[in-house]
């Protein structure tokens, strides 16, 4: 499959299966068409050229089998809506109208997502009011509450600190244990998750690479992917630093 | 018909309050402006809330600016005014919702348009040879003077609006907190952002018949953002922005009955004094809870 925005071509000549239930990192530099990815799967976006299959059909809008949660630095603090009603939204928020029946099922839906991601104790304030973490947490109250079969999240750990990010991480790992879910994650440090990851997806300089964080993550795998020589640095903790592949991207080949 | 009150000696207010109500009603012209004032207040405290949450009060605020060319030119050519503000309003949000309401310099764009669309107007008021009374009802609204037909005309585009925003209501909610979230979600964010400023440019048009082009922020703005600081519930947002906003507007229509100043004065200031009062003790009720 290819993938092109605006007429240019973001990588080509990926070809990937996710395993139900597996949890995976989309990694990569910086416009490197890991949200164009995300496009895809969410088809808001047709392939340029190949075939992308979710759950064996092609991906539609609005498909209710994907819980999604974009990138976004946080709320605005003016934003005047309580978590509570936020996370509803994630039930019926597209439908028109007025909710009219299924108030009490909507309300222990909503009650129920926010206890399987710890927010009971704010998710009556306001949303633009409440903390990095805790906004990302209804965020993906919000993304649960229609029980969905895929999680797609575009880098709900960038704007946290490093407690957070674990924490966030930790949850993400046990719902989706608990609830059988597929996790597709866009990452930007692949340290936090290394701990829960069946796979990684690296996309960079114009290529998409599957396989496990111990087979990919290596100088001399991603050198040979990418023909330019990259190095995975691993410091005295086990956390691994990729190197090299950012000016990739920066200078793509023509 | 607001002659009449100007120039009469004017009914004085008694301590017997059921007195007061029995004077305020007696004439006709009163009970029209109630019942107009009414059925504005309700659909510009609805939309309102939407703008406030959409952060497009700027948006609003240009829409009745730009009415105003419309008002002035249907005058000129010798139809109603409702028609030209109605025909500009809806024209321009339309062509703002298709801006979208993320776009970086969207509020630029406005502002060049309101600034040109103004200078429209004033040639048109200049062009109309006839009364001032017709600038002056635009500009600043003259609920007092409003015919039986505009009632009926404002009670229908009224329920138009209610209709509209209850049809629309849990998508614009979707896409007015997180656009991006709605897209994924399969709601038309930018079909949604058109109807959102052509259902607001409706209400625009009857807020005008009240309070007039310059002031129509106190019915539409002021209400839902008093209510948004009291509670972040959607529908008690909505509930507390449309009482406000009837409050404001009866008030004012009852002092307006037994003053000599204009109506709009009035539910202009006691909208403005509304919310000073509660930016003054917000944080005494803050810490209250």
């Amino acid at each position: 499959m290819s993938a092109a925005y605006g007429g240019r071509s973001v990588w080509s000549g990926a070809t990937f299966e996710v395993p139900h239930g597996s949890f995976t990192a989309i990694l990569g530099p910086n416009g490197s068409g890991k949200t164009t990815l995300i496009r895809l799967i969410l088809g808001q976006l047709g392939p340029a050229a190949g075939r992308i299959e979710v759950f064996g059909r092609s991906p539609r809008r609005g498909d209710p089998t994907i819980g999604y949660v974009p990138q976004r630095a946080s709320f605005d603090p003016e934003l005047s809506i309580r978590g509570r009603d936020f996370v509803g939204l994630g039930i019926d928020g597209h439908r028109w109208g007025i909710r009219i029946r299924g108030l009490q099922a909507a309300a222990t839906a909503t009650q129920s997502a926010i206890e399987a991601v710890d927010g009971t104790a704010y998710a009556d304030r306001s949303l633009g009011r409440l903390s990095g973490g805790e906004q990302q947490r209804l965020l993906l109250a919000e993304a649960l509450v229609g029980e969905p079969r895929l999680l797609l999240m575009d880098e709900p750990l960038s704007y946290l600190d490093v407690r957070n990010q674990r924490a966030i991480v930790e949850l993400i790992a046990k719902i989706a244990r608990e609830r059988r879910l597929t996790v597709l994650l866009i990452a930007h440090d692949v340290n936090p998750l290394l701990p829960h990851l069946d796979h990684v997806l690296y996309v960079a300089a114009g290529k998409v690479v599957m396989g496990t964080p111990a087979d990919v993550i290596t100088t001399e795998r991603l050198t040979e992917i990418y023909s330019t020589p990259v190095e995975v640095i691993k410091d005295s903790r086990g956390r691994l630093f990729v190197v090299g592949l950012e000016e990739e991207t920066a200078h793509p080949h023509a | 018909m607001h002659e009449v009150v100007l120039t009469a000696a004017g009914p004085t207010p008694s301590w017997n309050l059921i007195d007061d109500v029995a004077q305020l009603f007696h004439y006709q012209f009163m009970v029209h402006a109630f019942e107009a004032g009414t059925v504005v207040a309700i659909a510009a405290g609805a939309i309102g809330y939407f703008v406030v949450l959409r952060s497009s009060s700027f948006a609003a605020h240009a829409l009745s600016h730009i009415g105003f060319a419309g008002a002035a030119g249907a005058v000129v050519l010798g139809l109603s005014p409702v028609i030209g503000l109605l025909a500009f309003t809806v024209g321009a949000g339309t062509a703002i919702g298709a801006l979208g309401n993320r776009l970086r310099g969207r509020d630029v764009t406005i502002g060049i348009v309101l600034a040109w669309t103004l200078g429209l107007g004033v040639l048109f008021i200049s062009l109309y040879r006839g009364y001032a009374n017709e600038a002056y009802a635009i500009l600043f609204g003259l609920i007092l003077g409003i015919s039986q037909g505009e009632v009926l005309v404002t009670v229908i585009a009224g329920v138009i609006t209610i209709a509209a925003i209850i049809a629309v209501y849990r998508p614009l909610l979707f896409s007015s907190v997180d656009e991006e979230l709605a897209r994924a979600r399969g709601v038309p964010v930018t079909a949604l952002s058109i109807a959102f400023m052509a259902i607001l440019a409706v209400a625009v048009t009857e807020a005008v018949q009240v309070v007039g082009v310059l002031l129509i922020f106190a019915l539409i703005v002021t209400p839902a953002a008093i209510a948004v600081r009291f509670t972040s519930r959607p529908s008690s947002a909505l509930a507390a922005g449309i009482s406000l906003s009837l409050v404001f507007t009866w008030l004012g229509l009852s002092i307006g009955y037994f003053s000599p100043h204009p109506v709009s004065f009035f539910i202009t200031s006691i909208a403005f004094a509304t919310y000073l009062a509660v930016r003054l003790f917000e944080p005494l009720i803050a810490r209250l809870h």
